[in-house]
């Protein structure tokens, strides 16, 4: 399991949206080659963190630093420079093209030519390349040529997470990748994540289904409203332990917020 | 390499029912249309043995040239799941503003109709800009504007109200055929150009070991492609021969589906009208592409309306007005382009045109009243609207599991 320095790490960062406080002095952490679940109850402030890694909203205070470097977010555009790739909920697919117009989406190969205009999109590489990423990744697509439309949503999913690593990124975040999948599917996805930790990528899952965080995650981080509540190795810790973080109500009597998770590094 | 190769084996069998179902559902639209066509051809042949007849067909191609054309641009904007209401006015004003120009300031004839395109230009753009910055409904904009240059219509062409066209230069590209051996020359152009691009294609995918079309179905595409432009000029040269203006209507359709199919552009025209939300956060430009579709819709309404202008001789205050938006809209929707967006094709424009062209013709040799045509065309266009909308109501129910 990962040993090295972070790759991503936030400190103290904070978030206020008007009167709420979503974010309050997060500590959060993810090494190359491990895969991290986010959890929390509704309204914890994972979705915030996410947003906010992801540069859709600006931290209000805190420090970021990536790959050891100080980083400023502010933006979408400086994440991805950064290598940092998101996968959102609603997938943000086009459903009448096909998985390699999807793939591409915004970032064509074009064949080399006089003005943007008559420049012929090189479609032969282009499927080239989607066939060597969904292979390496093991996604069994029924043609790179079907419209996305037609495929299930599991299939949805995995052409989602593939097109989030045509960009090279060093940190994937997967916005509740198995919510609305059946059995099969959702572990068709598990075992993509699997393979995106042999990558060497920093990967971030947030998910309301303790289940699937179990099966897929090294470290389980804990939000209970906007604040670490607890981070647990997958591996020595049980569900109930999780559960307390998240609810605050702790089996061996009642957590205050935030300070005494267990295993906190 | 190998895993590619392995993966390609592997999904092969899947491969031929994915073919059979876009057969069945896709291009199932165009093959629907066609044998439309057919049919239509067969009812007003049987009626009156005129309608086939090599003089009629080639007047059939010069009466849809111009409609064609502004569809083209229409099939853009319906990519986009907008519509622009404004292109039978525009292509009104361009061509007025080509006659003013040419007839009454003695402009050289190209210079007046290069005017008349960045006119239609500049309106789309214009209206584009309005629509995508400020958010107003295209419907509301483009209604707007086919007010307005209805009224900037009537402004350019003055008191007179009617221009006549007499310039060589521009009613020559209506009135202008090539016979002979020299039509048989540009049909051997075409079909080797077909050949080419068929071969070329292959040879690419095969390069970079991607799985390709099957010799046979190539020589089933290059035989059928061939054998209708066989039969297309030796049906027109038994006339008057290939019409210029088919040829401009085919160049502007060939390139257009080009440009929609084959580059970035037209991938993000696709993307835009399929889900503008994704296609935004995969940084395309979607306010630029929006505005640059609204400036071809314009133009090609422009050239539209220029092409009909040459063919009738003259601009007047009627140019643009009447069924034409109306029928330059409705072409390209039951030749099966998506009022939903981002489903269709520029050929739609073509094949729509050929269509409501074709029962306009044939009503008029059968001597029927304007009052059946319209209801007729009108039927038609309901037809396609439904059949489209349940095929968008199939794929959403099979679509998503």
């Amino acid at each position: 399991m990962a040993t090295a320095a972070p790759l991503l790490e936030l400190k103290g960062v904070s978030k206020r949206f008007g009167p709420v406080q979503a974010l309050d002095r997060v500590d959060f952490a993810v090494r190359a080659g491990e895969v991290i679940g986010l959890v929390g109850d509704n309204g914890a402030g994972k979705s915030t963190l996410v947003k906010t890694i992801a540069g859709i909203h600006a931290a209000d205070g805190g420090a970021i630093s990536f790959e050891g470097r100080e980083a400023s977010i502010s933006k979408p555009q400086d994440a991805t420079e950064l290598g940092i790739a998101t996968v959102y909920q609603d997938l943000a697919l086009c459903d009448n093209l096909d998985v390699v117009a999807n793939l591409f989406l915004g970032r064509e190969e074009v064949s080399p030519g006089p003005g943007q205009v008559s420049r012929q999109l090189d479609e032969a590489r282009m499927e080239h390349q989607t066939g060597e990423l969904l292979s390496n990744l093991a996604v069994t697509i029924p043609s790179l040529r079907s419209e996305v439309g037609t495929l299930s949503g599991g299939q949805r999913q995995q052409v989602a997470v593939a097109r989030s690593l045509l960009g090279e990124p060093r940190v994937v975040l997967l916005d509740e990748p198995t919510a609305a999948l059946g059995v099969a599917q959702t572990a068709q996805v598990l075992q993509l994540i699997r393979r995106l930790r042999e990558r060497e990528l920093g990967v971030v899952v947030i998910s309301h289904n303790l289940v699937d965080v179990f099966e897929v995650a090294d470290r389980i981080v804990v939000l209970r409203l906007g604040r670490n509540a607890g981070e647990f190795d997958a591996e020595a810790t049980t569900e109930e332990h999780v559960v307390s973080a998240i609810t605050g109500v702790g089996a061996e009597g009642e957590r205050k917020n935030g300070e005494n998770g267990e295993e906190r590094r | 390499m190998s895993a590619t190769a392995t993966a390609g084996a592997e999904t092969q069998g899947s491969d031929r029912r994915e073919t059979l179902r876009r057969i069945l559902q896709g291009d199932l639209a165009s093959l629907r249309v066609v044998i439309g066509l057919a049919l239509i051809w067969v009812i007003f042949q049987s009626q009156n043995d005129r309608f086939l007849s090599a003089e009629n067909l080639t007047n059939l191609m010069l009466q849809i040239t111009g409609i064609a054309l502004i569809s083209i641009g229409i099939v853009y904007v319906l990519l986009l799941g907008e519509i622009d209401l404004s292109v039978g006015a525009v292509s009104g004003l361009a061509a007025a503003v080509m006659a003013v120009l040419n007839v009454k300031h003695g402009w050289n004839p190209y210079l007046a109709i290069a005017a008349a395109i960045a006119v239609g230009l500049a309106i789309g753009l214009l209206q584009g800009f309005l629509f995508s910055r400020f958010g107003v409904p295209s419907f509301v904009v483009t209604l707007a504007g086919l007010l307005a240059w209805q009224g900037a219509l009537l402004q350019v062409l003055g008191s007179t109200g009617s221009i006549n066209i007499t310039d060589p230069k521009i009613t020559g590209l209506a009135n202008t055929f090539y016979d002979g051996a020299t039509a048989w020359i540009l049909a051997a152009l075409v079909i080797a150009a077909f050949g080419a691009t068929l071969f070329l294609g292959h040879r690419r995918r095969v390069a970079a070991g991607l799985e390709a079309e099957s010799p046979t179905g190539m020589l089933v595409r290059f035989v059928l492609v061939a054998a209708v432009t066989i039969v297309a000029v030796a049906v027109l040269n038994s006339d008057r021969g290939i019409p210029l203006a088919l040829l401009i209507l085919l160049a502007f359709v060939v390139g257009m589906e080009y440009v929609a199919r084959r580059t970035a552009f037209g991938r993000h025209v696709f993307a835009v009208g399929g889900n503008a939300e994704a296609a935004r956060r995969a940084g395309i430009g979607v306010n630029r592409v929006r505005t640059v579709v609204f400036g071809i819709a314009g133009a090609m309404a422009a050239i539209g309306g220029i092409m009909i202008a040459s063919r009738l001789l003259a601009v007047n205050q009627g140019s643009g007005g009447s069924e034409l938006l109306l029928l330059a809209i409705a072409g390209p929707v039951i030749a099966g382009t998506s009022l939903f967006g981002g489903r269709g094709s520029v050929w739609t424009a073509l094949l729509g045109a050929l269509v409501i062209g074709s029962i306009s013709n044939g009503m008029d040799l059968l001597a029927l009243s304007s009052a059946v045509k319209f209801m007729v065309t009108g039927g038609v266009l309901l037809l396609a609207v439904i059949v489209d909308a349940v095929a968008r109501q199939q794929r959403q129910a099979s679509g998503r599991v």
